[in-house]
């Protein structure tokens, strides 16, 4: 008999239907991966699992755990079951975990509730979770609030709370999809360490992290199972149609055809660039500190690091969104100064930008042809209605969109349709440097593909230089020319695609890498992932900042501060650069 | 159109609009006026024979006709005090919160000061530097309302200069003058049609407070608070007199405050979708 037997699930909104027909098995001890794109109802047959649908949601078909029926149980059983026999990971641990409890405490309740240990016994337990789940120093941990916590740290906690009662299934629902990728890669770790006997059920999108840590894997689309089977013979030979689609759509760093050096005039660059935004207490948040490099004309160049690592700032700042406190900026020969508002018209219209939320950035209250349009009636003041229009029109044609989008809003668009959207808007103005802001962060990875693809047919017709901001080494590696790391406000190294992935000069490039889940079951195990998490950019530490994270710090690094130098071609900011072999 | 299918805003708004007409149209219909005495018809309960269907008051006036003036002039009250608290409120507040900097500093410091002056007292001031007046009213009220609008406005204006949308027309050098009315304007819509609907029962709260303290409307003309405080007075022996007006004070109120609501939930959804 299976731990998990699902049969004929169903679920159902008002008619919509979100899972339909699901029938899967999860034995004891084994791990399964579900995959599929948003909107592929793999959160709702979890929430089903647990009985955590809302109350408008029918449901129907079969949910036997262990033998005994999920779907027609009290609440009561359902708790000591979630409680004592399902542990869950969510993806955002900071809204799983009470914000006025202490960890501890929070740890120590499920044990206390049912009946499972008590007072010191409880309290040992706890701290011997906390321990094994990679949290330093679990004593002082206990005491601790779920704020004073990063983010991967929360997410261990998650991970404790759902194993502390040694659960037989553990439902891990996009467990790292919060979390920068050299963290998600000690999650991951993590999981597969801890977990011992305990089945897991791993739902997520991203078919690398299932490659890496599932033995079989189901494939949803639409709420219908598509595909299911061992993990390495889906991977060889999928067996449905969208699982080739997703193994498609799934980028990767190992091997991909690179675009090709471009070797054009510098258009846009910045030098010595310093951003720093004011904190309480006359502290200074210094999120960019001495960065300098150029984009050359017909190139694509990504910036690339984890969250804090000052890449928006450092763009933001070139567009003069908000101050750069030292440094200059670049066009075409011509210094760019103070704030958007005060620069000129002709380098504003050369230089635009694509967000990261497709929604956020188009005003709901207006249909896209007025959203598209609206820069002409800055730029172009003299076009007629109609030739505006038609100017709209070719626009939309360029991103792939038709004109029956003319007369919709935002709300009435997908997210892959709203980013076309707003890549017309940047366009129709014929910039000559489009910048990126992880542009397609948000976007499922077929659709990801699709947007990227768009961009390198731009730049093959026009030339368009694109500066591109992303944390996603997979996306890096499908589309830049050259790539800048960046960690901590500070520029890391500096090199062409194939160089920087082929010799990485940087410890911190070569984690980063080695981080990148790969989408592919039998790839050779990599390195052990890089240790510990991003420090805080109000207090960083002496001498080079990556050094409390790095296996080849010495003392030099933890007191002078490296400078950039050019070795072979790439441009290096590390003490140990020449004499590494990484 | 959606919003038919919201039960709360179809109700109330039916209800609303009936008690309109019928204060408007009635009395040009009754055969009495408002200001006529009769002392041979004095605290005559509510009768159709005689056509006065709410009774009369201790003078013999006809309660019919003096209520559904009464309705009149609190409506007119509450819906001009929104309106003055709606232009103002908005304007001040979108400044306030697309400026910023300095200039939303000294502004919202002098919203603050407003609030921090006592109502009543601000009132009486009112009433005793100028002549009892009508227009004092609307002053007085709308001299309050504005400002929890200029602070809803301010914060949601706050918020939206920091969307992408806007800093995206910002870039490309779109003016503040399109960015405020084609960004910012239209997104708050929403907001405040719903805030103006719930300052309507609030202005109309104040107003019978106002005229149940004998500080607002003056004879012969009246108000629902006015003929509330009229008919407190003759409570015993004639409840009509109190029960007619404050009934209908009351249903107008709740019908407001319903609309307002189905109108927030209906907001709600659509941002939701």
């Amino acid at each position: 008999m299976s731990l998990l037997d699902v049969k004929d699930l169903s679920v159902r909104y008002d008619g919509a239907t979100v899972v339909d027909a699901f029938s899967f098995v999860v034995d004891a001890g084994e791990s399964v991966g579900l995959v599929g794109e948003s909107g592929s109802g793999k959160s709702q047959t979890a929430l089903a699992i647990l009985g955590l649908l809302p109350r408008q949601a029918s449901v129907s078909g079969s949910i036997r755990f262990d033998g005994s029926e999920l779907l027609s149980a009290t609440e009561q059983s359902l708790n000591r079951v979630r409680a004592e026999r399902i542990g869950i990971v969510f993806q955002d641990p900071l809204q799983a975990l009470n914000p006025y409890l202490r960890v501890g405490r929070q740890l120590r309740e499920i044990l206390v509730r049912h009946e499972l240990a008590s007072g010191m016994d409880a309290d040992a337990r706890v701290i011997h979770m906390l321990g094994r789940v990679g949290l330093p120093d679990p004593h002082r941990q206990f005491h601790a609030y779920p704020h004073q916590l990063s983010g991967g740290m929360r997410q261990r906690v998650m991970l404790a709370s759902a194993l502390i009662a040694e659960p037989d299934l553990l439902i891990a629902d996009e467990p790292t999809t919060a979390l920068d990728v050299t963290v998600q890669a000690q999650i991951l770790e993590l999981l597969e360490e801890v977990r011992d006997d305990t089945a897991l059920l791993l739902i997520t999108h991203d078919l690398a992290v299932v490659a890496g840590h599932c033995e079989r894997m189901l494939v949803l689309k639409k709420g219908r199972l598509v595909d299911a089977g061992a993990t390495t013979s889906l991977f060889a030979s999928p067996g449905h149609a969208h699982t080739r689609v997703l193994l498609d759509a799934a980028p990767r760093i190992d091997r991909v055809d690179i675009p090709p050096p471009a070797t054009g005039v510098s258009i846009l660059g910045v030098e010595a660039a310093e951003v720093s935004y004011a904190e309480s207490g006359n502290e200074r948040l210094r999120a960019v500190r001495d960065v300098s490099f150029s984009l050359r004309a017909g190139e694509t160049v990504a910036v690339v690091g984890e969250s804090g690592s000052g890449k928006s700032s450092l763009v933001r700042a070139m567009l003069g969104l908000v101050p750069m406190q030292a440094g200059r900026v670049v066009y075409a020969g011509a210094p760019m100064e103070g704030p958007v508002e005060s620069r000129n018209m002709a380098q504003r219209r050369d230089l635009q930008l694509v967000f990261q939320d497709p929604i956020g950035a188009l005003n709901p209250q207006m249909r896209v042809q007025d959203i598209v349009g609206e820069s002409l009636l800055v730029h172009e003041p003299e076009l007629s209605a109609v030739a505006r229009k038609a100017k709209v029109v070719e626009a939309l044609e360029q991103v792939g969109l038709s004109d029956e989008y003319l007369g919709r809003y935002p709300h009435q668009l997908s997210g892959g349709q709203a980013q076309r959207v707003a890549i017309a808007r940047a366009l129709i103005l014929g910039p000559k440097v489009l910048i990126c802001d992880e542009a397609v962060a948000a976007l499922d990875g077929s659709v990801r593909e699709q947007v990227l693809e768009l961009l390198r047919k731009v730049q093959i017709e026009t030339g368009l230089s694109i500066l591109f901001i992303t944390h996603d080494l997979a996306v890096v590696r499908a589309i830049s020319h050259r790539v800048l790391v960046m960690y901590m406000g500070r520029m890391v190294e500096f090199a062409n695609n194939a160089t920087l992935f082929a010799t990485p000069r940087h410890p911190y490039t070569r984690a980063l890498i080695d981080a990148v889940p790969v989408p592919d079951p039998v790839a050779p195990s990599r390195k052990a992932p890089l240790m510990g998490e991003v420090p805080s950019v109000l207090h960083p530490p002496p001498g080079c900042v990556f050094h409390p994270r790095c296996q080849y710090a010495e003392e030099i690094c933890r007191t002078r501060r490296p400078m950039a130098r050019d070795i072979q071609g790439a441009r290096v900011v590390c003490h140990r650069a020449e004499e590494l072999d990484l | 159109m959606k919003v038919m299918k919201n039960r709360a805003i179809t109700v109330s708004g039916t209800i609303l609009l009936t008690i309109a007409v019928v204060a408007l149209v009635g009395p040009w219909l009754s055969p009495h006026d408002y200001v006529s005495t009769d002392f041979d018809r004095v605290l005559l309960a509510p009768t159709i024979a005689d056509a006065h269907l709410f009774g009369t008051d201790e003078l013999g006036r006809d309660l019919f006709v003096r209520t559904m003036l009464g309705i009149r002039v609190t409506l007119l009250v509450a819906l001009v005090a929104s309106f003055v608290s709606l232009v103002i409120g908005v304007a001040y507040g979108a400044i306030a919160g697309f400026v910023g900097g300095r200039v939303d500093a000294v502004m919202m410091r002098f919203v603050d000061t407003l609030y921090a002056l006592p109502f009543i007292f601000f009132v009486i001031l009112l009433m005793v530097a100028f002549e009892r007046n009508f227009l004092l009213i609307f002053v007085a009220i709308g001299a309050v309302n504005w400002l929890d609008m200029a602070r809803i406005v301010r914060g949601q204006t706050l918020s939206l200069r920091e969307r992408e949308f806007v800093e995206a027309a910002r870039l490309t050098g779109v003016r503040n003058r399109r960015i405020i009315f084609r960004h910012i304007a239209p997104n708050l819509i929403g907001i405040v049609v719903v805030y103006v609907t719930l300052t309507i029962p609030q202005a109309i709260l104040v107003e019978s407070f106002l005229s149940f303290l004998g500080l607002g409307i003056q004879e012969p003309q009246t108000s629902l608070g006015a003929l509330v405080d009229a008919g407190v007075n003759l409570m015993e022996g004639a409840s009509w007199a109190l029960l007619f007006p404050a009934g209908l004070l009351a249903l107008i109120l709740m019908c407001f405050n319903f609309f307002g609501d189905g109108l927030r939930d209906f907001f709600d959804a659509r941002q939701a979708n």
